[in-house]
């Protein structure tokens, strides 16, 4: 019978939910930041700084592109794995269950000793 | 002449001893084992006392003796009942059917004789022979 | 450049689209072509979120209203950056149930209502219409570009009619590749493959246009940057509420526009391309957006003043000559139209062909039966529905005259259609929500909507006249289109918005909490808010044995066509492991019938179709425990108070048959003592009668020994009895001894039939024996055994009737047990004695009494017990037949557990 490390399945489960909860949060981060610029006053009635409000705009753009993606590879990897911890399960209860237990042998052998 | 008793017995050994008893006493002793043979052997042989056991192969011994008085010919004939089982019910059931006796399995050799002189009024066979 | 040329690029494009579309579908036909269905295909088609508004129209926007044209993809981008909230259980949902639009989804979640399909169906084409007019206006636009650049000398002969032509090109386009498929969860591959080569193209010609004006018209990202900052765009003010509310509309439009539930729910493949779009389409969003504001400055700074800004993208290279850019550009404006067109109207045409369409036929034909093709009935309603939905696109065209700005009449679609928006959240996510809160949030939101926006969108004097606008309908200013409640001085369109979005919202939720939802209702709802709980969720319990499946066949093959309809029914029966195309019709199978149909024509018709033919479908005790834990935990009580009923009354029973068993057993005792007795008495009576003869001692010696005999004889069978009935009694106590050892089951049988040729010995037997099956090695108890082997052949030999006797003895071995039969060829055991040979002194007649106490079956069954096996009567085996079965080793005694 094997038996894999708990820890380390624990672990990667952990991992896991904390990688769905980062992909819960994500948005919301993303929608914190793209409001921000609501609370933003030029200062002093000067001229906004338009290029630079399109740069802060594209730059978190990118971020929310990038941490998605990151995410995104994790989220299908733990989706796959959650298939194999499952598989994993299974196999290891049919191995639990103890051997059909042999026979005394063939009928045929113990002639001999019938009388 | 002797008088003539049809045993109706199912067992050889029963047979044989009865058989015995009676022929000892002077009685003519015809046997008979099968319930369904009964009453047409009875019928034919018109025997002065008819011995039936109660439970007979083919058919029961209360049986032959209901069709047999049921027949006037046959109200009057001596019968005796005989069972291994000994109840009461049996006595009852035999004395309804017209049974005038009842002995039970196994029985003193000296009753069983007197019983069926009781049955059949018998002068001395030795003296009838002489007459 | 010569219009005719324009016309042949446009012609040509058209013919490479369809040659895609054609080769793509022949491509998945044959199954060759895995990449059709890949993530980067999926995230292209999702492209079509970017329309000829945001190629043409974003630049103009920027121009107008500086950043805020980023808000339209800056909502999208946080929705599929969250995708594992919503997308992802949307996604799964419509897969599981096979939705095939909004519409569908909205119907089947609310109880399968056709009344909730209809009232979106009406407001997703209502709302859709001045979008679809927006495409047509921007293609006669850039047609318009291309005549009135003078330089090359020709004129668009009539905007009209170029519109016109545009959208009876695109409805044919859309029949042909749209409605070659009736199953709309077929998806539509060489739309989708045509709709990503557009994707491409549009992105490419932006970029180009982009990268042109950035480093080639300017000097590169510096000198673009300083531009900005000294553009008019530099003035541009950033109102919160227009902020705020313009990326929620947005993220609300992407989740509920009918053409983008197509392709990201209905033309989804496979769930995790979701995972790759979840960045991959923002980035695509991104990517169209990065130059829009250098565009806008640019253009802004180079063109005349007056220069229509929608039209930057187009005019820019072509004032500077780029006739191959601008080429580039029209192609790419072109795209963007085309591919939103096409799916919005397939989207459309399917909501309006299995909301509206089919349900009208289902109750208007004249019989019960489903007769004729379905499927051609289906089809041609879509084709309608398609150049019904163009059509209406080109009259709003004619009759808003094209005057309104890109950007405006894209939000206006975009508000009607958010509306859909909190009966969409509340299907999956609060299970609450009923038909009666989504009718009524839909519908109020619909009115705010068409009265705020919608009416006023076609100006003072369209619908409404100036004085409505100024003092509110009949004077009363609080119904102002555009101050409700007083609410002046807000911008028009976060005004309906937000109004719409209130009143829908309130109205659904006060709906939902004071109406009760209908059983079918709980369940969907249940499978719906619960899907990635309920692996697989059990089907409605159809009433079966009502429907005939051969109707159900005729049905699906009227819809689903001959040769698919017989797959699946094949297919079923095979799964149920019958033959044939027939399978019965099992709850399970009227349930996956209903899924396939629903694929074609919507949850709501296949329901009602099945429903006619199959009866109501009954919502089961164990469906409403599923769906409320409150009934689970009633229906639980109520089953406690069933079980200790059925307790009590399995007491009473056992309670009576004990006293059966008991009254049984004593009549039997008194029967068995009565036996007894007269089993004794026979005997005795001999013995008794001749022992006294003997003793009167007048016996010749002859007769004396031979009645000494039969005394001696009648004692013989008085011990036998008396060993026979202890013999029984230590068997029925489990208190035997058994001698345990290995035997061979040949020998034991010859023992048998040599110690059994005693009885009758007169009696000439023919034996049938198979002697290879019989080299079995028995570990058992050899003396009992061939006790009961002994007794069976004796009453075979006592009884068999048969003139020319034969006994047959049959040996298998079954696993770990050999069974052996013996069979005589006589009359056999009268079926109504068959029980009760096996009882004491059960002889079945006087006549068959040959010497026996009746106590042989009786002793055989109490042995082959204490053997750990059985013996029983085999009725109709052409005379009497025994079956002995016992354990080929036995290693213990079989009661030692017990005692």
């Amino acid at each position: 019978m094997r038996r894999r490390s708990p820890v380390f399945l624990a672990r990667r489960a952990y991992r896991l939910r904390r990688l769905r909860d980062a992909a819960r949060l994500l948005p919301l981060a993303g929608a914190f930041l793209l409001l921000l610029p609501i609370l933003w006053e030029p200062a002093g009635g000067a001229a906004r700084e338009t290029a630079w409000d399109g740069v802060y705009l594209f730059v978190i753009w990118g971020l929310l592109i990038g941490a998605a993606a990151w995410l995104a590879r994790g989220l299908v990897a733990g989706e796959d794995s959650d298939d194999d911890i499952a598989a994993d399960t299974a196999i290891e209860a049919m191995s639990d269950s103890p051997p059909d237990s042999p026979t005394d042998g063939p009928a045929g052998g113990l002639a001999g000793g019938g009388r | 002449m002797a008088h003539h008793a049809m045993l109706i017995e199912d067992e050889p050994h029963i047979t044989e001893a009865i058989r015995f008893l009676l022929s000892r006493d002077g009685w003519q002793v015809s046997a008979l084992r099968d319930g369904g043979e009964a009453e047409a052997a009875v019928r034919a042989a018109r025997p002065d006392l008819l011995i039936l056991d109660l439970m007979l192969p083919g058919r029961s011994g209360l049986e032959i003796l209901s069709a047999l008085r049921a027949d006037a010919e046959f109200a009057a004939l001596p019968v005796m009942m005989l069972t291994a089982k000994g109840q009461g019910r049996d006595r009852e059931a035999a004395e309804r059917a017209g049974a005038n006796l009842f002995m039970a399995k196994p029985f003193s050799n000296a009753e069983f004789v007197a019983a069926a002189r009781s049955l059949v009024p018998v002068t001395d066979p030795a003296s009838g022979g002489g007459a | 450049m010569p219009f005719n040329l324009l016309v042949l690029a446009c012609l040509s494009y058209a013919i490479l689209l369809f040659a895609i579309a054609f080769a793509a579908e022949r491509n998945m036909q044959a199954g060759a072509a895995r990449w059709l269905r890949s993530p980067l295909v999926y995230t292209l088609s999702l492209s079509i979120y970017c329309t000829a508004w945001t190629f043409y129209g974003a630049v103009g926007y920027a121009a107008r209203s500086g950043l805020e044209f980023a808000t339209i993809y800056l909502g999208p981008t946080l929705v599929f950056v969250g995708w594992w909230w919503i997308l992802r259980k949307l996604v799964r949902i419509g897969r599981r149930q096979r939705v095939t639009s909004i519409a569908d989804m909205i119907s089947s979640r609310y109880g399968k209502s056709n009344l909730l399909g209809v009232i979106v169906t009406v407001m997703c084409v209502v709302a859709a219409t001045p979008y679809i007019a927006l495409q047509l206006q921007s293609v006669t636009l850039s047609f318009g570009v291309f005549a009135t650049a003078g330089t090359y000398g020709w004129a668009l002969p009539d905007t009209n009619s170029t519109a016109l032509w545009v959208a009876v090109g695109l409805a044919l386009f859309t029949i042909l590749f749209g409605t070659r498929n009736l199953d709309a969860n077929e998806q539509h591959t060489g739309i989708v493959t045509a709709i990503a080569v557009e994707a491409v193209v549009k992105l490419v010609a932006l970029l180009a246009v982009g990268i042109y004006v950035v480093w080639v018209l300017a000097d590169g990202p510096v000198d673009i940057f300083e531009r900005i900052n000294a553009s008019a765009l530099a003035d541009w003010e950033l109102i919160p509420s227009r902020w705020t509310g313009l990326i929620a509309l947005s993220a609300a439009a992407v989740l509920c526009l009918p053409r983008m539930f197509q392709v990201l729910v209905v033309e989804c493949s496979d769930e995790r391309n979701l995972a790759t779009a979840s960045w991959a389409f923002p980035l695509y969003l991104a990517a169209m957006s990065i130059f829009v504001v250098p565009i806008a400055v640019v253009g802004l700074q180079m063109l005349p003043a007056g220069a229509n800004p929608d039209l930057f993208v187009l005019t820019l290279p072509l004032s500077q000559g780029q006739g191959g850019l601008a080429m580039l550009a029209f192609l790419g404006g072109f795209s963007s139209a085309t591919s939103m067109v096409i799916v919005a109207s397939i989207a459309l045409s399917t909501m309006v062909s299995n909301h509206i369409v089919m349900p009208l036929w289902l109750s208007l034909r004249p019989t019960r039966e489903v007769t004729g093709d379905v499927r051609r009935l289906v089809l041609h309603a879509r084709r309608f529905s398609i150049a019904g939905v163009l059509g209406l696109g080109y009259l709003y065209y004619s009759l808003s005259g094209g005057s309104a700005a890109l950007a405006a009449i894209g939000l206006i679609s975009f508000v009607g259609v958010a509306q859909m928006l909190p009966a969409m959240l509340g299907a999956i996510f609060w299970r609450g929500a009923t038909r009666v809160g989504a009718s009524a949030g839909l519908c109020i939101g619909f009115a705010v909507w068409a009265y705020t926006l919608f009416l006023p969108s076609f100006g003072p004097g369209g619908v409404y006249s100036l004085s409505m606008f100024m003092e509110g309908p009949f004077g009363i200013g609080w119904l102002r289109p555009q101050a409700l409640f007083g609410v002046a001085g807000m911008d028009p369109l976060i005004h309906a918005l937000f109004w719409s979005l209130s009143l829908n919202t309130v109205a659904f939720a006060i709906g939902s909490l004071v109406s009760f939802p209908t059983p079918v209702e709980r369940v969907q709802g249940l499978a719906f808010v619960n899907v990635f709980d309920t692996e697989r969720t059990e089907p409605l319990a159809w009433e079966t044995g009502q429907v005939e499946t051969e109707e159900l066949l005729k049905l699906a093959q009227r819809i689903l066509g001959d040769e698919q309809a017989l797959t699946f029914f094949e297919h079923a029966a095979a799964e149920q492991g019958t033959g044939g195309y027939l399978p019965d019709p099992t709850p399970e199978f009227l349930d996956a019938l209903e899924r396939k149909l629903a694929g074609a024509v919507g949850a709501a018709a296949a329901h009602a179709m099945i429903a006619e033919l199959a009866g109501r479908a009954r919502v089961t005790v164990a469906d409403l425990m599923r769906v409320a834990d409150e009934t689970a935990q009633i229906m639980e009580y109520s089953g406690r108070l069933e079980a200790q009923r059925a307790e009590m009354e399995r007491t009473a029973r056992q309670l009576r048959e004990a006293n059966e068993k008991l009254t049984q057993l004593s009549i039997q005792k008194d029967a068995f003592l009565s036996q007894i007795s007269h089993e004794l008495r026979t005997p005795m009576t001999s013995i008794r009668a001749f022992s006294e003869i003997l003793m009167e001692g007048d016996v010749p010696p002859e007769v004396a020994s031979g009645q000494a005999r039969i005394i001696h004889e009648e004692a013989i069978r008085l011990t036998r009895l008396l060993d026979d009935l202890l013999d029984l009694s230590v068997l029925e106590n489990g208190t035997v001894q058994l001698d345990l050892r290995l035997a061979s089951l040949n020998e034991l049988i010859d023992r048998a039939l040599r110690s059994a040729a005693q009885v009758r010995p007169e009696r000439v037997f023919t034996i049938w024996r198979d002697l290879p099956s019989e080299a079995l090695f028995l570990r058992t108890d050899p003396d009992r055994l061939s006790q009961v082997f002994i007794n069976l052949v004796s009453n075979s030999r006592k009884y068999c009737d048969a003139a020319r006797p034969e006994l047959r003895i049959n040996v298998k071995q079954r696993g770990a047990r050999v069974i052996v039969d013996f069979i005589d060829n006589g009359s056999g055991i009268p079926k109504d004695k068959q029980q009760i040979i096996f009882e004491k002194f059960a002889r079945l007649s006087d006549q068959t009494r040959a010497g026996g106490a009746g106590l042989g079956l009786a002793i055989c069954r109490e042995i082959m017990a204490n053997l750990g096996g059985t013996i029983a009567y085999l009725p109709a085996q052409g005379g009497a037949a025994f079956r002995v079965t016992l354990p080929l080793r036995l290693e213990k005694h079989p009661f030692a557990d017990a005692a």
